[in-house]
């Protein structure tokens, strides 16, 4: 079976733009991980994600090169209808996303496009619903949601669709702390239990890091960094970017500057107190 | 000064937004304003320049009421950057959105260039004077519409969510930023959910849920009451997080400063202070 995401070579500028916004990307990431794609503020990371379900080239035009194979497909050669049945997007806001009068019909809307028989659409639509934890909702209408359910409504419309890759772009920006860690958990559960491949953007790595299986970092439209997410959290060159490293990884940097060495550096508040524990006694 | 009474707050829709809420803000004060989604904070701040009018109670911006004021009026006084810059971004470059707002109160074409020219180089925008704001970065556009709000210097700047799709170091320099402004006197309220920055700011906290004030206190107060937090679907900040767990080792419970944290568990591990106690 191919890998998830195959990316060879990849040079991409906009249209009238001078300087590649992608420069030499290679990359390969397999079936059912789980990354997260990071980097400063204007690195290509949105970019980058838009090769992946074709937006780049189709929607927006520009100097492509190089090939993009998702899901088996190359992104060039096939349209971005296509691509949206083996590639979800979930972006930033979604009130950008959700326009039906009822939940239920705004997860049944891309299933309806695809004129599947009303037996399938129903199967699935109350697989996603469920799998989401937005069953109870199904007769509400999405506008009048909280933020963190209406993340999860737009999650079960893209998930109704049976991709194999899912994209999110900053899925929590507008969501409160706790609607954060439930959504990071429903994204949790699919990719476990569906070998669902996450491919997560975020700039907030506090509440995200022990949910990773691999962190990439771009910059100035290269892929600068790729490893696990302790190995990347804990590199100077990473944070001296601009990357929002967890405090309590932070706080193991400024003791290691100041001589105190710890063992492993931690990603999460448990690792750092359960190692200060162990030096202490 | 910001003076709410007893207000009240209900959307045509239904939906009670805030219910009866008092709370006074000094001049030149630093606030940061959290809450769960749909707790009331962007409702609140839309108050304060008179876009929104309490269904019942009163707002006093320096001592005139909302009610009776006009929102160019109150506007001068105070300065709304929205969440979405997409949603108050409109002209050609970056140069037409920040004089716009100078033009319309009408400012002298003297003043106009001098405050346009200040806020381009304080926010590091100069360099994109003449582009258009739909070219540049989320992040960048966001610095665009915190120009043309502080061009003409209102004395109370509101920030919503400030913090949305910046990277560590731009929120660096937006921290740098705010605190310039609230040293200069100017009051400065931040409405976000991020409670790492929060923590790093340090401002007075209000905590909002559902449309009540649930706590109204010190950074280092509000955001070590992990209690308090929760009713607001808030954690406190990893190093507050930290502090709780360990407190039994002898040390204080209401840090959430990465940098006294350093010095606190250096002293530990160097010196074992661990049973002095205080």
């Amino acid at each position: 079976m191919s890998p998830a995401i195959e990316v060879r070579n990849l040079f991409y500028s906009y249209p009238g733009a001078e300087k590649h916004t992608l420069e030499n990307i290679n990359l390969v990431i397999e079936r059912g991980d789980f990354v997260v794609l990071t980097g400063p503020s204007g690195c290509g990371k949105t970019t980058l994600c838009r090769c992946l379900n074709g937006l780049i080239p189709h929607f927006y035009g520009g100097k492509f090169n190089g090939t993009v194979i998702v899901d088996g497909l190359s992104v060039k050669d096939h349209p971005i209808s296509a691509l949206a049945q083996h590639v979800g997007f979930v972006f930033q806001n979604p009130e950008n996303q959700l326009f039906a009068l009822s939940v239920e019909k705004d997860i049944a809307f891309g299933l309806e496009n695809l004129a599947l028989p009303r037996a399938e659409i129903i199967k699935r639509v109350k697989w996603a619903m469920k799998i989401t934890g937005v069953t109870e909702l199904r007769e509400n209408a999405p506008h009048e949601l909280s933020g963190g359910q209406q993340q999860r409504v737009a999650i079960a419309s893209v998930l109704a669709m049976n991709p194999h890759v899912m994209v999110l772009d900053e899925p929590t920006s507008f969501l409160d702390p706790m609607s954060s860690k439930q959504l990071f958990e429903v994204i949790q559960t699919l990719n476990k239990e569906t070998r669902l491949t996450i491919i997560l953007v975020e700039h907030r790595l506090d509440l995200l890091s022990p949910y990773a299986k691999r962190i990439i970092v771009m910059d100035e439209g290269k892929i600068i960094a790729d490893g696990s997410p302790r190995s990347i959290l804990s590199s100077k060159k990473v944070f001296s970017l601009g990357v929002g490293i967890p405090k309590v990884t932070r706080l193991y940097q400024l003791l290691l500057e100041n001589g105190v060495s710890l063992d492993s550096p931690p990603i999460s508040v448990k690792e750092l107190e359960r190692e200060l524990r162990r030096r202490i006694i | 000064m910001i003076k709410v009474e007893n207000a009240f707050f209900t959307y045509p829709s239904g939906v009670k937004a805030l219910e009866g809420l008092n709370l006074e803000i000094q001049d030149g004060e630093f606030i940061g304003i959290m809450g769960e989604n749909g707790a009331g904070k962007t409702t609140l701040v839309k108050h304060f320049n008179g876009l929104l009018k309490p269904t019942n109670g009163s707002i006093y911006i320096n001592g005139k009421n909302t009610r009776e004021t006009t929102v160019a009026e109150l506007s001068k006084n105070v300065g709304l950057v929205f969440q979405n810059p997409d949603h108050q971004l409109f002209c050609e470059t970056v140069e037409e959105e920040v004089t716009f707002g100078l033009k319309n109160f009408g400012f002298a074409e003297e003043k106009i260039v001098e405050r346009t020219d200040w806020v381009l180089n304080f926010l590091e925008l100069e360099r994109y004077r003449k582009s258009s704001p739909f070219i540049l970065s989320g992040g960048e556009r966001k610095r665009v519409a915190l120009a043309a709000v502080l061009a003409w210097d209102p004395n109370i700047l509101v920030l919503d969510e400030p913090t949305i799709g910046q990277d560590y170091l731009q929120k660096e320099r937006l921290r740098q930023y705010i605190e310039q402004l609230n040293g200069q006197g100017r009051t400065v309220i931040i409405v976000t959910h991020d409670i790492e920055f929060i923590a790093e700011c340090k401002p007075r906290i209000i905590v909002l849920s559902k449309g009540k004030i649930i706590n109204y206190a010190t950074a280092k107060e509000a955001l070590t009451n992990s209690e308090n937090l929760s009713k607001a679907s808030i954690f406190p900040p990893q190093i507050a997080q930290l502090f709780t767990q360990i407190a039994d080792l002898g040390l204080p419970k209401d840090v959430i400063d990465v940098y006294e944290a350093k010095v606190l568990i250096e002293n530990l591990l160097k010196g074992g202070k661990r049973n002095e106690g205080v």
